[in-house]
This record gives C-alpha cells, structure tokens and sequence, in this order.
C-alpha cells in the first residue's frame, strides 16, 4: 500500500485540483480528504455518503452554578483565559478552553465537568474513484490535526479490507498540526507550489518540514508559466534540499472550468493543464515503483 | 480600529490585501500596525522589505521532574489530558511538543517535583518600513501548535490608528486566534466554486465569534456573481472587488506591490481605507 500526500506550504496553489485528477488517473484509490478546515475535494468527486460520525475533538469544562460557590479559584488557575464572567456568572468560554481540566481537578467543590466537545463531523463515502473518508471541521472548531489522523487511520483500514493499493491525500496549507498528522508516515509528498517569491519562500519551509520528519517529497511547480525564472529558482532550490520535481503545470482557464463542472480537470480536458498533470502521474507512479527518485 | 484579514481558502489574496491596505494607510498618514499572525508561512515581509529592528524567542514552559524529588505516584499523568507526561517504570518521560502548557502536572504534584522550563517554539521579529511598523511570528519547523506563538505576537503589538491583522488560512484554531479582539474582519475570497465553499464556511467561523465581517473579492470577473448572490443572502458587504489581472499576478510573482504597480489598484485600496475609516 501507497500513501501519496499532496501538501503546498502556501494555500491556494492547487493542491486539490491535483489531488482530483490524480485519482482520476490512479483507477481505483482511497481519498482522504485531511485538509478538515477547508475541505473541497468533495466538490469534484462527488461523493455519495455511506456513513457519518461525530468528531470528538477533546474536552470542555462546563460549570454547574447549582455547586460553585464563585471562590474564583478557576480563574486564577486557568492559563487560557477561558473563565469569564464574575460572582454567579461564572461561566467557561468554549472556543478559549483547551479542555486540560485543570480548573475541574482543583475545583473544592467538584462543580465542573470535562464534557466531550464535538468539533465537527467525519464520512465515508463512495466515489466512482474509490471509497472515500473526508470531514467538516465545526466553524471555529479545535483539533484539526486528531481528525486529520483519524481519518488517515480510516483510509488505511479501508485500503486493506479493499485491497486497494493506493491512498491518496489531500493536505492543508501551513506547516502545524494538521500538516504534521498528515505526512507522518507517508511513502511520498507531493507539495504544490507556484513560482512566486511567496510560494518559494513557503516551498523552502514546508522542505524543511519533510526533511525532519524524514519523508521523501518531490514539488509541483502549479502555473509554472507566470513566472518562468521564478520556476527555475523553485526547481533548483527543490534539488539542493535533496527533493525530487515531479512537473509543472501551466496556467489554464480550464482549472477553474473543471471546478465550475464538477469533476477533476482530466476528465474535463486532454490537452493544457491537464496534460501536465498526466505527466505528473506518470514521474509519481515511476519513483513510487523505482523506490525512490533520483535527484 | 483593529482589522482581521482572513479567509477559509488559502491563497486568496489576504496578504495582497493586508499589505497593500497597510501601505496606502501609511500613505495617508495614518499610524499603522501590521502583524503576520500567518505563523506557519508569513509573507507580508516579501512585499513590505521591513528594516528588521528586533527578534526574540517565543517560548513555551514545560515540565521537568526532579527525579531525586520524585515518588513515582502518576498524579501527574493523570491529570494531563495530551499524554505530554508519563510516568513509566522509575522514569517520568516528558513529551514537550504534546504539552499544551497548562501547568496542572506542577499544581498536581504534592512533592513539589516538578518545575516549568521555557521552551522555544518560535520567533517574533519586529521593524519598520514607510511609516508602517511590521511584526511578524515565526513558527519552528516540525513544531504543531501555531495559537500559542499568534497569541504572544498579539502582546507585543502596540497600539495605532490601524492595526492589520494578517490571518492564516483556515477556519479552526489559528485563525480563531489571530482575528479574536479585532473590531471587524475582511474575508478575502476568489470567484472559483472551491473560493465560494470556503468563503461561506469562514463567515460561519467569524460569525461564531460575533465579529462582522465584510468581503473582498480577489480576481473578480463576470464570474463573480455567485459571491454576490452569496453576500446578499448573508447580509454580507462587498467591501471591494479587485479585478483579475494578468499584470497583477506578475507583480505579485516577484514581490512587487499592487498599489506599486497599477494606479487603479491604488485607487481601490484607497477607497477601501476610505470604507474602513467610516466604520468607527
């Protein structure tokens, strides 16, 4: 089995335009939609919904009014500024609390609970690609990065039943938590990128990122023609921190069409972009069966 | 006056937005703040060039057990809710990037064996540039937890006739974060489906909070109508449309800014400083 993890450092450079069409091209894959906060690849798989569950992202403390006597003692304990209120409106703020339950451990009169916080939702779904496991964070919600795990717990689960022998990944943006929990233990990153100074400058972050965890990542230069000494740059830097290219993509209307459509961009066009990407295909599943790429 | 620039879809346009807005306001004298509380990947400097006048380190306290003090009893890791400490055979291991810094592992322990011990986890810097003061927050690579790092960028920023507040992408915990306490928040989105989709996840996330929000449109067109049509429905202003322009995504390649490059650009930003300025 195969994990393929299409990150980008900065958002908005096309990883889940990719992530579509690479599916289209693998066959049969597993999809995990891991970008929780934002989650479009939905969008273009349409997917139909075999099963759903909540997400319990952690704890909350909850104050019973009944039993607290207002010593304030919450208060000056919590590191989070999550107690609000005075006197008998004593009350928890529930986007502030971390759930560490320190204010319910030394509370002296027991009067608040750690009550499960459910932050949002999580699917499996069938596409005509493959079974699919995606979510929808709750607005505002709190730990993206346990959901983003367990939905990549899911999708492994789901490809061994299956016998499928690929999962394909679709990342978030940044360099934090969800991003983390989304490549450990990848057998390779894709990380899409665009060649402007922004994107050069978060490529050499999110590099940074793969190389400590030890993973084998090659980049996806994404409308490569804006700027063609700034791709050069890009695949240049991308060498010398020992990273693989696996293409670039031209800048084409017809992304934004396929979106509009429905569907990945190479079952909406042949030629331009979406050629690109069949290349791209093509240079993943060599390193991925040659074990590896040579830089 | 204090301003969120946000999105739910990255890579719309919030640092075009910040930053340009932030120029034009120094333009017309105001005194302006702008921070990158994008933490993970901060861009605002690619476009402002700030002259950096300080750094320092962002850290963390953590625990660290005297083992000489220690009787082995696991209060400690009984009351920590992210497993960052674990009592295992006659050790006590510490899991510092799990901690959460909540300091209930030192309250905890009756042999007072537990001390805290900072820990790096970031780095702010601050400078100048064109009457502009520039703070930004640097996350560590292959550290997780970004909120902590916004929140101590958020201390240090002093105060101005604006402050500019450059969110990252998303709609859970960091952004939750950079944009709480400010006075009103602009969406900055695109006129794609993907764009639509998030935008109206971010006015739920903003909404949440009970800040208002107006939008940005990056890239508008003829194809602009469904974020209208959303805007509308929502009771949401359009704040500005900024039209999609070839010369424009040139400039932003190498750096340059849109108020630089293109006087109906400049015109615009002015027009939304205009906007923000009635608010208060």
């Amino acid at each position: 089995m195969k994990q393929i993890v299409v990150i980008s450092g900065k958002g908005g450079t096309g990883k889940t335009s990719l992530v579509a069409s690479l599916a289209a091209l693998a066959g049969t894959s597993v999809l995990a939609d891991c970008d929780v906060d934002a989650a479009d690849l939905y969008l273009v798989v349409q997917p139909s919904l075999v099963e759903r569950y909540e997400f319990i992202g952690g704890k909350r403390a909850v104050i019973d009014h009944d039993a607290c006597t207002a010593c304030d003692l919450c208060r000056s304990l919590c590191r989070y500024n999550a107690i609000t209120g005075g006197g008998e409106d004593l009350s928890v703020d529930p986007i502030a609390c971390e759930g560490c339950g320190v204010c319910a451990w030394f509370c002296p009169e027991r009067a608040i609970d750690m009550v499960d916080a459910v932050e949002g939702e999580w699917y499996v779904s069938d596409t005509r690609l493959g079974p699919m496991v995606h979510a929808r964070l709750n607005p505002a919600g709190e730990n993206s990065g346990k959901l983003v795990s367990l939905l990549r717990a899911e999708a492994r689960s789901i490809a061994e039943i299956r016998r499928i022998d690929t999962i394909l990944v679709d990342g978030s943006p940044g360099i934090g938590c969800p991003v983390i929990a989304s490549i450990t233990g990848a057998d390779l990153i894709l990380v899409a990128t665009e060649p402007t100074l922004s994107g050069l400058h978060d490529l050499e972050r999110v590099i940074g990122l793969t190389t400590h965890f030890g993973i084998p990542a090659m980049v996806v230069v994404n409308k490569y023609d804006i700027n063609e000494a700034n791709t050069r740059r890009i695949e240049e830097l991308a060498t010398k921190l020992g990273t693989g290219v696996a293409g670039r993509i031209r800048f084409d209307p017809a992304v934004t069409a396929a979106q509009v459509a429905g569907v990945p961009l190479v079952e909406h066009s042949s030629d331009g972009a979406a050629s690109d990407m069949v290349e791209v295909w093509k240079r993943v599943r060599w390193t991925l069966s040659a074990g590896g790429f040579v830089t | 006056m204090r301003i969120g620039i946000a999105s739910g879809k990255g890579g719309t346009g919030k640092t075009t937005v910040a930053t340009n807005l932030a120029r034009v306001a120094a333009m017309e004298h105001l005194s302006v703040v702008y921070l990158d509380c994008d933490v993970e990947e901060p861009n605002g400097q690619i476009f402002l060039r700030p002259e950096v006048k300080w750094r320092r380190p962002v850290t963390l306290p953590v625990p660290r057990v005297d083992l000489e003090v220690c009787d082995l009893c696991g209060e400690c890791g009984e009351i920590c809710e992210f497993s960052a400490i674990v009592p295992i055979g006659k050790k006590v291991l510490v899991f510092p990037q799990l901690c959460h810094s909540c300091g209930g592992c030192r309250l905890v322990c009756p042999l007072q064996a537990i001390t805290e011990i900072p820990r790096e986890v970031a780095t702010l810097m601050g400078g100048e540039v064109g009457g502009v003061e520039y703070l930004q927050g640097l996350l560590n690579i292959g550290e997780a937890m970004s909120p902590p790092v916004i929140r101590a960028l958020k201390a240090v920023a002093p105060q101005a006739e604006l402050v500019i507040v450059d969110a990252p992408p998303g709609t859970s915990c960091p952004v939750v974060e950079a944009v709480r306490g400010c006075d009103r928040v602009l969406l900055v989105t695109e006129p794609t489906p993907f764009g639509l989709h998030d935008l109206e996840l971010a006015m739920d996330t903003i909404g949440k909070l009970g800040i208002g929000c107006e939008v940005v449109i990056n890239r508008a067109g003829a194809n602009g109508e469904a974020t209208r049509e959303l805007c509308r429905n929502r009771g949401i202003e359009i704040a500005a449309e900024l039209p999609d322009r070839r010369s424009i995504a040139e400039a932003y390649s190498r750096g340059e800014m849109a108020v630089d490059t293109d006087p109906d650009f400049c015109d615009r930003f002015l027009a939304l400083l205009r906007r923000i300025e009635g608010w208060s």
